[in-house]
C-alpha cells in the first residue's frame, strides 16, 4: 500500500547500512500510521479548513518521519507523532503564506477551546472525534462537487491512494486526475463548502450521496480485471466500514456494506482460469466464501429490521437470496421478483426494470418478462445496452420464438466488446435459429 | 461568506406570459425577497432589463469598443441577481433553490472573493 502520494516507500527504505529488521519495523510503523489517514486528515481539516494545506502537511510529516525515525528510533505512537508533526508543518506553511494570523483569528472565533499545541504536545492531536471524520466524508462528497471529483477525493485524500493508482484504475491520464483533485480541493476552500455533519433536514439526502460515491468506487473496481480493481473494492469496503463505525444506526450503510461483502464473497468464482468473466449462473459455488456470506446475510437482515429501508439494503437482500441458494436452480426467483418490485418503487430506472424482467423469466413468467422488456421507455433507454438484448433474446427463446431470439442475440453480440462474451452470444444466436 | 446568485431564465418564456402570470411571478419574487430579508441573509438583489437592452464594452488599443447585445448569446439569459451572506455554500444553495426562476431556469451560485 502507498503511505502517501509521491513517497516511494520501497525506494526510501533502501537506505544503505539499515538492517533488514529495522527496515521491517520502520515499514510496519509507517503503514500502520497510514491506516489512520482519515483521522489525520480530518484533524487537520478541522483546524485549518484547507485540504491542500492538510495533505501537504501530512506529506511533510511522513517525510520527517522517514528522516527521523531511523535515527532516533520509532515513536511509541507513530500516528500521534505524525499528527503533531503535520500540525506544526501546517502552521509553518500558513505563516509562510502570510495567512496564519487571519486563520488564527478565524479559529479562535470558531472554536474557543482551540489552542496551539505546546512543543512537547501533551495534548493528543490524533484524538479526533468521530464527528470530524464524518465531516471529512461529507465534505468530500458534497453535491456542489462533480461526482468524479468526489470519487477522486475519497480515494486520494481519505484513503491515501496515489494519484497514479487512481488514474490507472479509471483509465485517465495522471495529469487529468491531478487537476481534478486540485480543483476540487480549491473549490471546497473557496466556495465555502462546509466541514460539518449536515443538519438533520439534509442528513439522509447527503448520506445517500456519500454512499453512492462509495458504491461507484466499488462498482468501478468490481467491473475491472486489473489488480487496481481489487484495490478499489478494498477501499470501498474500508470506507463503508468506516461509515458504519461512525453512524452505526444507519440501515443504508449496513446495506451497502453487506452488498459489497456479498459481491466480494464471490470474487474467487467470478473469473475463470483465463481471467474471463463467469456469470452468476455458471459460477462454481464451492469457491464462494461461505463464512463471509453468512455474516453479510445477517447484516442485511438486521438492517432491514431497523426501518428506513433503502435501495442498498434491497440490493443486498437480492444478493443474499442468490448467495443462499446452493445451486443456481435452487434460487428463490419469486422472492427476487418481489425485491426488484420494491427496488423499482425506490429507483424507477430502466436498468432496474430490466433486472425485474430477467427475474420474472426465471420465476417462470416469460410473457410478463417480455411485456416489460417491450415497454417503450425500457426499449428506448436500453437499446444500446447488450444485456437488454440478451434478456429479450432469452425471453423470446423461452416462448419458442427462435427467429426473433436469434436477431436479439446477434444485436447483443454486436454491442459486446469482450471477445469471449461475444463469441458466446453469437453461439446462442446459432442455437436459437439453426 | 457572500454569494452572488445569478438568475438565468429564458426571456422568451416570460415574454409569452399573460399579464396575470407576470403579476403572479413578480409576487413570488417579492415573497422570496421578503423571506430572505427576514432570514437576515439578503444583501442586495435586482432585476435586469431584457438582453435586448444590453451593451457590451471592451477597450482594445486604448479604444473603447461598444457592441449592441450581451457578451454571450445563450438560450437562457441573466435576468437578475441576489447577493446573499450565509455560513457556507449550503445556505446559498438552499436560497437559490427557492428563487422562483429555479423552477424553469438555472441559478448560478458564485462565491464572492473576500479581500480582507
Amino acid at each position: 500500500m502507498a503511505i502517501d502520494d509521491s513517497i516511494d516507500l520501497e525506494a526510501r527504505l533502501e537506505r544503505p547500512g539499515t538492517a533488514a529488521g529495522a527496515r521491517q519495523a520502520l515499514r510496519r510503523a509507517l503503514e500502520e500510521a497510514a491506516l489512520e489517514r482519515p483521522r489525520l486528515i480530518a484533524g487537520l481539516m478541522a483546524r485549518f479548513r484547507d485540504l491542500e494545506i492538510a495533505e501537504d502537511a501530512l506529506h511533510s510529516a511522513f517525510e520527517e518521519a522517514l528522516e527521523q525515525w531511523p535515527r532516533r528510533g520509532l515513536p511509541e505512537r507513530p500516528a500521534a507523532w505524525l499528527a503533531t508533526a503535520a500540525h506544526r508543518r501546517a502552521v509553518d506553511q500558513l505563516r509562510r503564506l502570510g495567512r496564519w494570523r487571519a486563520k488564527q483569528e478565524l479559529l479562535l472565533h470558531e472554536s474557543p477551546q482551540y489552542e496551539e499545541p505546546a512543543a512537547d504536545a501533551s495534548r493528543d492531536l490524533l484524538d479526533v472525534v468521530d464527528d470530524e471524520v464524518l465531516c471529512l466524508l461529507f465534505t468530500c462528497c458534497h453535491p456542489a462537487l462533480a461526482r468524479e471529483a468526489q470519487v477522486a477525493l475519497m480515494l486520494h485524500t481519505v484513503c491515501g491512494l496515489r494519484t497514479e493508482e487512481i488514474a490507472r484504475a479509471f483509465l485517465l491520464p495522471r495529469a487529468t486526475l491531478a487537476q481534478r483533485l486540485v480543483r476540487a480541493k480549491r473549490k471546497i476552500r473557496d466556495a465555502g463548502i462546509p466541514f460539518q455533519v449536515p443538519p438533520r433536514s439534509l442528513l439522509h439526502e447527503r448520506l445517500d450521496q456519500v454512499l453512492l460515491t462509495v458504491y461507484l468506487i466499488f462498482n468501478e473496481g468490481h467491473g475491472s480485471t486489473s489488480p487496481g480493481g481489487a484495490e478499489l473494492c478494498r477501499e470501498a469496503h474500508r470506507l463503508a466500514g468506516l461509515l458504519r463505525e461512525l453512524m452505526p444506526e444507519e440501515g443504508e450503510i449496513e446495506g451497502l456494506l453487506a452488498l459489497i461483502e456479498l459481491c466480494e464473497a464471490r470474487r474467487a468464482a467470478r473469473r475463470d482460469a483465463d481471467g474471463s468473466y463467469v456469470e452468476l449462473a455458471r459460477q462454481d459455488r464451492g469457491l464462494w466464501d461461505r463464512a463471509a456470506i453468512e455474516r453479510a446475510c445477517a447484516r442485511v437482515e438486521s438492517a432491514l429490521r431497523r426501518g428506513r429501508v433503502g435501495p442498498f439494503q434491497v440490493q443486498a437482500a437480492i444478493q443474499a437470496v442468490h448467495a443462499e441458494a446452493a445451486r443456481w436452480e435452487d434460487t428463490d426467483w419469486p422472492q427476487i421478483v418481489g425485491l426488484y418490485e420494491v427496488l423499482e418503487r425506490m429507483q424507477p430506472t430502466p436498468v432496474v426494470r430490466l433486472n425485474r424482467a430477467v427475474a420474472l423469466r426465471y420465476a417462470g413468467d416469460p410473457r410478463a418478462s417480455l411485456a416489460l422488456l417491450q415497454e417503450d421507455e425500457v426499449r428506448r433507454e436500453l437499446d444500446a445496452y447488450a444485456p437488454y438484448h440478451a434478456a429479450l433474446a432469452e425471453a423470446l427463446a423461452t416462448l419458442g420464438r427462435g427467429h426473433e431470439a436469434a436477431t436479439s442475440w446477434r444485436r447483443a453480440a454486436g454491442l459486446t466488446e469482450e471477445p469471449a462474451a461475444r463469441a458466446w452470444l453469437e453461439e446462442r444466436a446459432g442455437v436459437a435459429q439453426p | 461568506m457572500r454569494y452572488l446568485l445569478m438568475i438565468y431564465t429564458n426571456e422568451e418564456l416570460e415574454n409569452g406570459m399573460s399579464e396575470e402570470e407576470k403579476q403572479a411571478m413578480y409576487g413570488e419574487y417579492f415573497g422570496f425577497t421578503e423571506a430572505i430579508q427576514k432570514q437576515g441573509i439578503h444583501r442586495a438583489g435586482e432585476a435586469l432589463q431584457p438582453v435586448a437592452t444590453a451593451t457590451t464594452v471592451s477597450v482594445r488599443g486604448g479604444k473603447v469598443i461598444t457592441t449592441d447585445g450581451p457578451y454571450a448569446e445563450t438560450k437562457e439569459q441573466l435576468g437578475g441577481f441576489y447577493l446573499v451572506e450565509t455560513d457556507s455554500i449550503d445556505g446559498a444553495i438552499a436560497a437559490a433553490a427557492k428563487i422562483p426562476g429555479a423552477k424553469h431556469g438555472f441559478i448560478e451560485v458564485r462565491p464572492i472573493i473576500d479581500f480582507d
